[in-house]
């Protein structure tokens, strides 16, 4: 059990690396109808879960429309929402990546934010997504449906987008923040 | 499973890369071992945890600098959990370590710091001229 929970995320807990120690074996039960013996194991895993405000470094994996997607290697679901970018920023919807048009004294400057670079971001905020099947259900409208009339909740329930169960959002709209690049002599 | 405390205790960068080195080389001792997918999950985050940190200043650390680390900035007027746990986590001053501290600390005293922190930690060259440049920087910032 402790194996399948490295890797796993915990509600409003973080993501499980490995386990750090066990605190407490309680006695071992034999329950009758059941053939297997059930063990309380009291244990401390290692958890990621930075705090707000502290500053990471990652890569990013990739731009969209809703950002700067940075992965950290063993953690991927971080997002830079473009109002958190270095302002001004722009959108190359060919190339598909984000920039920052810095200006100098010589103009515009672009500043491209490609694939694989080294960027340093701030966390502002974070997000548990229960996605357990016993957990409260994605926002569903009325869900009554009389006879006669069509619903189109069980359309929205089979398309349903999968959920990353830990997200972390991020801001580089600061001095110091974004490419590592920007600001190495 | 149920969690009973969600943040028992904070580790270091440190800590957190010295319990997976542990932890692989016990995997190795103990023999090859590939079977379920249970035990692949764990090496992948083990393993990718492991690159990431090994990428960090958190490799050139031991337990003595971390300890020497922690009695010299004892002294210091920082927010004990956050600043200390973030501080060690970068080689050299950071942005956020001299954030923090920019509305307690005058200029001198923030210099002061880089200084005690630059004497303890072990960094390499390029990471402390870009740091001392980053420092500046905010100075110059502060005052305009």
């Amino acid at each position: 059990m402790m194996r399948k929970a490295a890797g796993l995320v915990v509600f409003n807990v973080g993501l499980c690396i490995c386990l750090y120690d066990i605190t407490k074996l309680e006695d071992s039960y034999i329950f009758p109808g059941d053939g297997a013996s059930h063990t309380k194991v009291h244990f401390r895993f290692v958890v990621f879960h930075p705090f707000l405000e502290e500053i990471l470094v990652g890569k990013i994996k990739y731009c969209s429309q809703e950002g700067v997607h940075v992965t950290m290697g063993f953690f991927d679901d971080i997002l830079i929402p473009p109002e958190s970018l270095q302002q001004p920023a722009k959108f190359d919807e060919a190339e598909q990546v984000w920039l920052w048009e810095y200006e100098t004294d010589e103009g515009a400057h672009d500043l491209y934010m490609d694939q694989g670079e080294e960027i340093r971001f701030r966390v502002t905020d974070e997000v548990f997504v229960d996605t357990s099947p016993t957990g409260p259900a994605a926002a569903t409208p009325d869900n009554a449906a009389q006879p006669g009339q069509s619903t189109a909740a069980p359309a929205e329930e089979s398309t349903e987008k999968k959920e990353a169960p830990y997200t972390l959002i991020g801001t580089i709209c600061e001095p110091g923040l974004g490419l590592l690049s920007w600001w190495n002599n | 499973m149920e969690v009973k405390n969600a943040n028992a205790a904070m580790l270091s960068n440190y800590e957190v890369f010295k319990l997976l080195t542990d932890l692989k080389e016990q995997r190795k001792d103990a023999g090859k071992s590939k079977h379920s997918l249970g035990q692949q999950d764990l090496n992948t985050i083990m393993y990718e945890t492991l690159k990431y940190l090994s990428k960090t200043p958190c490799s050139r650390q031991s337990p003595e600098i971390v300890r020497e680390f922690l009695t010299t900035m004892m002294p210091q007027k920082l927010t004990k959990a956050v600043s200390k746990k973030s501080n060690l986590n970068i080689a050299l001053i950071s942005f956020q370590m001299v954030e923090e501290s920019e509305e307690r600390l005058t200029e001198e005293q923030i210099e002061e710091l880089i200084q005690t922190v630059a004497g303890v930690l072990p960094g390499d060259p390029e990471q402390e001229n870009a740091a001392a440049a980053d420092a500046e920087m905010n100075g110059g910032a502060e005052q305009s």
